[in-house]
């Protein structure tokens, strides 16, 4: 008791001390240690497979922890990009079948998407609560509740003997797979875009209204501008997701030249035994630096829009 | 005369701005809605309802060639819930307590862990701040996908860096090396005797808590600064110590940032597919299954599309309740903006 009683009024002078953005050492010392021990945390994986990746191929395990292994060799990412798994089929082919699915899908999705949107978020209609509890229940199922039907249904979707195309299967296509995330992407686009269209202020419309503006002049001259950032930050998460996509191309997809990166990445880590880890981590790294590269170039958006998707549910 | 068109405009402009428009406005919102219907409605809608149709049939890899399934009423419904699927290590009670918990567990610790290290990093004058808010940022920026795979090698019992660290550490205390040969992610022992949680379950907790507190600290950061330092003033003037401030005014500022937050973290773990996947393969003996890579492995795995879908269905259902539930606590605690 007395003892709290003392520190109650030292604390204040403490603190009006700190404001001024002084630190005493030995709490500065200790902070830092905090940060310090933390940035280790975050960065010892990255670190570690960055250094894996160095291994030459001949050696299949890392011996031992060091940033620079002993023999460091960049071969692993010139064998990654050649041929990355036991499949006749270039690191650049899969990253133009995940592209195309990342790209289509996620253009798609905010295209259609911020019309719906801009309905839900300005028009009065009727059915108007029915579609959106409509859109919220499809959006509470994750992606993998659909994977049986829209298996079956885009399976009975084939043509043989096509000018073209030869056999042609829809599931067992990239169009197919696209078709199946967009079931999931589009209630996701529509509704994170109606959470930002919900928040800009109504008097900027009005005014085009009353200067005679119609709904599609008010749409796109006022509105579609206005809402770039989310559009950015919608199309981005829709771009990742479909860059990284697994659950449809693993079960839909059976033709080599049509796999994705992540199939590939799969398909590695099941052929463990054969595989050197460094191949395994120079594959990864490839994988996963376009995102990363998006993400830093568009940060300031996307940390406020995936706060802003996180609270509008 | 002029004076009478005047207003009759003036009518139909106010007439359209205030009454939202009435007719036209539906036809004009009908028309910006009909791509989204269109596509959902063929590719969502469709194959949702047949999803329901299927879960009453016993559709398997047979009937892919076009043969009908059979009508089996309730059946896989009955064997879900009852868990008598032909299915090894299938436990449907024990799926769901497992998957609340994990994704209890996850949330609880990385809004704890990201609320601290946003306080740490908002403390007035630490050296640095900026560049450990953007290094700390890494974990988000790399696809999950890619980081249960690169954790998986982590864990190796051999040549994983986490049984290479734990060695050294172990060097010297004197302890053989031979004391970390841990198989993280398949041990079938549970290594906490009293606890019935498998060790794979701990090093995923791990991974997911990498992966997870950055963005819990991004949002609390966002909700500390946004507390007037007034506040705090006022709170010293009335003689409060640290604890009480951090009480009646930090906690008072994040809470509204942060329960929302928790509850879309909640729902994100809990249908978080990759760790459970990619690392344990739902192992050992299935106790770290999901009910998402449980529904992946019953249709991709084991082709058994009509259970599936069965399976689906009850998850529909287990997801309304979970949202209504996590829903009501956001809205217990709205945030300040929508007051």
């Amino acid at each position: 008791m007395a003892s709290t009683t003392r520190t109650l009024p030292a604390a204040p002078i403490k603190l009006n001390k700190s404001r001024r953005g002084r630190l005493s050492w030995r709490r500065q010392a200790i902070l830092q240690a905090c940060a310090v021990l933390l940035l280790f945390t975050v960065l010892f994986p990255v670190i570690w497979v960055f250094s894996v990746s160095l291994d030459p191929l001949s050696r299949s395990r890392p011996q031992g922890l060091s940033i620079i292994p002993p023999g460091a060799t960049l071969e692993s990412y010139v064998q990654v990009l050649r041929q990355p798994t036991v499949n006749p089929v270039t690191f650049l082919t899969l990253a133009l079948n995940s592209l195309k699915i990342a790209l289509g899908t996620s253009l798609l999705s905010v295209l259609i998407g911020v019309l719906a949107a801009y309905a839900f978020s300005r028009l009065r209609f009727t059915g108007r609560q029915v579609l959106m509890i409509g859109i919220l229940a499809v959006l509470m199922l994750p992606t993998v509740a659909t994977l049986a039907p829209l298996f079956v249904l885009l399976n009975g979707i084939k043509f043989t003997n096509l000018p073209l195309l030869g056999n042609f299967n829809l599931r067992d296509s990239l169009l197919g797979v696209g078709l199946a995330i967009i079931s999931g992407l589009l209630p996701f686009a529509i509704w994170n875009l109606k959470g930002y269209l919900d928040t800009i202020p109504k008097d900027l419309e009005e005014a085009a209204w009353v200067d005679g503006a119609s709904t599609n002049q008010t749409f796109f001259r006022v509105i579609l501008p206005l809402a770039m950032p989310a559009l950015a930050v919608t199309g981005f998460l829709g771009f990742v997701g479909g860059w990284t996509e697994f659950y449809f191309s693993w079960q839909f997809l059976t033709k080599p030249g049509d796999f994705t990166l992540a199939m590939a990445l799969y398909q590695m880590q099941g052929n463990f035994q054969s595989i050197p880890w460094a191949q395994f981590s120079a594959f990864a790294i490839l994988f996963a630096i376009p995102p990363a590269v998006v993400y830093f170039l568009a940060q300031r958006f996307i940390i406020s829009g995936l706060a802003l998707g996180g609270v509008k549910g | 005369m002029t004076t009478g068109v005047a207003t009759q405009a003036a009518d139909r402009t106010l007439g359209r701005v205030g009454r939202g428009g009435g007719r036209r406005s539906s036809r004009i919102a009908y028309l910006y809605l009909v791509p989204a219907l269109l596509v959902m409605g063929v590719i969502t809608l469709y194959p949702l309802m047949y999803q329901v149709w299927m879960s009453f049939t016993d559709y398997t890899v047979t009937n892919l060639r076009g043969n009908a399934p059979n009508w089996v009423g309730l059946q896989n419904y009955i064997n879900v819930l009852q868990s008598s699927l032909a299915i090894p290590n299938f436990d449907f009670v024990r799926l769901i307590l497992y998957n609340i918990f994990w994704a209890l567990s996850n949330v609880a610790i990385h809004v704890v862990l990201g609320v601290s290290i946003a306080l740490l990093l908002n403390t007035d004058g630490l050296r640095f701040k900026r560049f450990y808010r953007a290094v700390y940022i890494l974990p988000v920026v790399i696809p999950p996908l890619i980081v249960a795979t690169v954790w998986t090698n982590m864990y190796d019992p051999d040549y994983g860096a986490v049984n290479l660290i734990l060695r050294g550490l172990g060097g010297f205390l004197g302890l053989p090396a031979t004391a970390f040969n841990i198989d993280w992610l398949r041990q079938v022992d549970n290594p906490i005797s009293f606890i019935p949680l498998p060790m794979a379950f701990f090093a995923m907790l791990v991974t997911n808590t990498w992966l997870g507190w950055p963005l819990n600290s991004v949002v609390a950061t966002g909700a500390l600064q946004s507390i007037p330092r007034e506040l705090y003033e006022a709170a010293e003037i009335d003689g409060a110590g640290p604890w009480m401030k951090f009480k009646t005014v930090t906690l008072t500022y994040l809470r509204p940032a942060m329960v929302p937050y928790a509850m879309y973290g909640f729902v994100i773990t809990f249908n978080l597919f990759y760790l459970a996947y990619f690392m344990s393969q739902g192992g050992p003996l299935g106790k770290t299954e999901l009910l998402v890579t449980q529904a992946y492995r019953l249709v991709n795995g084991q082709q058994l599309y009509g259970v599936g879908a069965s399976f689906a269905v009850i998850m529909f259902f287990l997801l309304l309740v979970i949202t209504l539930v996590t829903n009501r606590l956001a809205r217990a605690t709205a945030s300040y903006e929508d007051l």
